[in-house]
């Protein structure tokens, strides 16, 4: 039995879960309460635990944050909401230098059990400050754990175990997927390990998370209709990445093309890219490539926007290039 | 630079697989030097350069597969500046003035240079297993790339041409493609003619007596020159149809249809067989039937043909009516000789007799110009002393 629900109520659905199931828990952000959350994940949550336990936050994410980390080294379970990774800056030093690194700074002494969720992401007309899609930095640091639901069922079923975790854990939602709808099975169970493949191919192998997943899903079908056989992995876990999976599959398909939201220079797809070719480089049938955004502020005209951003057509020509079609 | 390309052997060819290089990059070639090894589905064949000059590079690797017109070799014609000279000459001469050569010269040292042939790095390892050089393959991959599939299917390709039984097959095939073709466009006509062979027969028996085996003449020699002789008078039986309409050849290059011990049949070129003596012809015709079976004929031998000639005379068949090889537009054959009745002067004679038959194109001749040509064919066999004085000295070998 499945039934159908988006993305966003899957989330609240895991909140309400998490917080009905363990008292340690609680929810902190700005508009998380009385507005219901600027993306309305959390509506309904403050009449139903009350202001203790869904508590809006001043506009200082230095401030929430940091008291984020205070509560869960002072043996609370807390969620923070970052509106969007753009405001996530200003939270840089506690997310980095504080949580990340204090179970290696105390000598094992403290863990830092917090969970950050964030939108992330472009699309929405929103400019430049508000497309950004820095869940690559973050990947970049030891001691975070970072994941990109991108199905429904990941959007309901990661926060369980993101909770579970004794370190940090970072939970990007991409800002077009909240309106996703999508078949959730009665009895959830992922993990925050490992990458899923959602197509099967044979052909190429199309490497993406969060927002791009749709994308890749769509130019597979559209590839399908070529002839060219692409197979789909879904990352969900940027770090630590699932090499295991993403091998596996770039050695049966021999072609791989990294779809990434993220600027192209020192991107993750840079990264998932190093790691093929480290790993699976006598495998490759053809170089590798990727479709990332174009390497601009992301305009906010929507055409100027649809342009920088990866998309179906770019998907669908940088395959024809490596299969040596189209040229 | 001057292109070698793959050749055409044939109407039926439309691949080959270079089996030997006979000659190296710095090597000069003569017209007409056999300079590699190909294979057809029919036979391996010298093939011929047609341009003297100085071999600069070799385009294909022995083993590869390519198709007609492919570029085979580069050579440099005599005087050309090879290009890798320059750097030389550029270091010991001042900069400046010789920076104009060096800029022009500049981009195709730095290709030889630079690059290597690209290969995918699961192409190379699978061609390492296989044995096989993926440098010298032919890549249909991203930018032109030697893939996995190209290392697979020119494995595949050697195993079938490996195999015997295969290869016997190839040739079938070839031969079905150009006969159903020639069937399928040609609108033959087929006349024939019985000739009466006594005083040939006589003159070849006088003319052999007393000569080693190997240097008598027979039969059919004078039958290839008496054709070529006939086609001086019937050009239009000569020369090829191509693109709507005949092209007239300017010499006659008899194909001889030559049975295959292993099955199968090529009929190589025997050149201007109207100009030269018999006994030339003879010695030409044993050794191309030799070489033909020995597969190593010559391109220019595949693809020079403007006629064929058949002969089924030694399995006593009486007459043989052939289908003209594209796109040639006449096909002569001739059944065996045998002593019959014939009525010469009124009176009844045991003669031996030959039927010469023909077989052309009717969208270039008519039934009319079919006759005169076996009717003249008659007439030089009975003056065989004629056949063996040779040219008439309008023909030259193309």
């Amino acid at each position: 039995m499945t039934r159908r629900i988006t993305y966003r109520e899957a989330l609240r659905e895991a909140l309400r879960e998490a917080l009905q199931q363990d008292a340690r828990v609680f929810l902190m952000g700005e508009d998380v309460g009385r507005y219901g959350g600027t993306y309305a994940v959390s509506k309904g949550l403050l009449d139903e635990f009350g202001p203790e336990r869904i508590r809006d936050t001043p506009l200082s994410e230095l401030g929430f944050v940091g008291a984020g980390i205070g509560a869960a080294l002072g043996g609370l379970r807390p969620i923070v909401e970052v509106m969007t990774v753009n405001f996530s800056l200003l939270a840089l030093d506690p997310i980095v230098n504080t949580a990340a690194m204090l179970r290696h700074m105390s000598g094992g002494q403290f863990s830092v059990p917090i969970v950050i969720r964030m939108a992330t992401g472009a699309g929405r007309q929103v400019a430049a400050q508000h497309s950004n899609s820095f869940e690559g930095w973050y990947a970049h640091v030891p001691g975070l754990k970072v994941l990109a639901p991108a199905t429904v069922e990941d959007a309901r079923g990661m926060l369980a175990p993101a909770l579970a975790d004794p370190d940090p854990v970072l939970i990007f939602e991409h800002a077009q997927l909240y309106n996703l709808e999508g078949e959730l099975p009665e009895k959830v169970q992922v993990d925050i390990r490992s990458a899923q493949v959602r197509r099967v191919g044979r052909d190429v192998s199309l490497i993406t998370h969060g927002g791009s997943l749709p994308k890749a899903l769509r130019a597979a079908e559209e590839l399908a209709a070529q002839g060219i056989a692409a197979e789909v992995v879904d990352l969900r876990v940027l770090r630590p990445l699932d090499d295991a999976t993403i091998m596996a599959s770039v050695r049966k398909c021999r072609r791989a093309v990294v779809v990434d939201e993220g600027w192209r220079t020192g991107s993750l797809a840079a990264e998932v890219m190093a790691r093929i070719g480290e790993q699976a480089f006598f495998d490759l049938d053809a170089p590798l490539a990727r479709v990332c955004s174009e390497e601009v502020p992301i305009p906010y005209a929507r055409h100027l926007e649809e342009a920088a951003l990866p998309q179906v057509p770019k998907i669908v020509a940088a395959v024809q290039a490596l299969m040596g079609k189209g040229q | 630079m001057i292109p070698f390309k793959l050749p055409s052997l044939g109407a039926d060819m439309e691949q080959g697989k270079l089996l030997q290089w006979h000659v190296k990059p710095g090597d000069a070639v003569q017209r007409g030097q056999v300079v590699a090894v190909v294979d057809t589905s029919k036979a391996a064949v010298d093939v011929e350069i047609w341009e003297a000059g100085l071999i600069h590079e070799l385009r294909v690797q022995p083993g590869e597969t390519v198709p007609v017109g492919a570029v085979l070799a580069t050579l440099l014609a005599p005087g050309e500046a090879a290009p890798a000279e320059v750097p030389a000459q550029a270091a010991a001469t001042p900069a400046v003035a010789v920076a104009e050569p060096v800029a022009a010269a500049a981009p195709v040292v730095a290709l030889a240079a630079a690059t290597r042939p690209a290969v995918s790095p699961s192409a190379r390892r699978r061609a390492k297993e296989l044995g096989i050089d993926a440098e010298g393959l032919r890549g249909s991959g991203a930018q032109g790339a030697v893939t996995l599939a190209d290392v697979e299917a020119a494995a595949a390709q050697r195993s079938a041409a490996a195999a015997p039984v295969d290869r016997a097959q190839a040739m079938r095939r070839a031969i079905a493609a150009a006969m159903s073709r020639s069937k399928r466009e040609i609108p033959h006509y087929y006349l024939s003619e019985t000739i009466p062979m006594a005083r040939a027969l006589a003159w070849l028996q006088q003319h052999n007596e007393g000569l080693a085996i190997t240097e008598r003449i027979l039969p059919a020699v004078l039958q290839l020159k008496a054709v070529g002789l006939a086609l001086q008078r019937v050009p239009q039986l000569n020369g090829f149809y191509r693109n709507d309409a005949f092209e007239p050849a300017t010499a006659v290059h008899t194909g001889v249809a030559i049975a295959l011990r292993g099955g199968g049949l090529v009929a190589p070129a025997l050149h201007a067989v109207g100009s030269k003596p018999l006994a030339q012809l003879m010695r030409e015709l044993a050794d191309l039937v030799q070489r033909a079976r020995a597969g190593s004929l010559r391109s220019s031998e595949m693809s020079d043909p403007t006629i064929t000639v058949t002969n089924l005379g030694d399995q006593g068949v009486e007459a043989v009516f052939g289908v003209i090889y594209p796109p040639q537009v006449a096909l002569v054959g001739f059944g065996s000789v045998a002593v019959r009745p014939w009525v010469d002067g009124g009176e009844l004679r045991a003669v031996p007799l030959l039927t010469a038959s023909l077989a052309a194109d009717h969208r270039v001749t008519d039934g009319h110009q079919g006759a005169l040509f076996l009717a003249e064919l008659r007439d030089l066999l009975q003056q065989p002393e004629q056949l063996a004085a040779g040219a008439d000295g309008k023909e030259t070998k193309a």
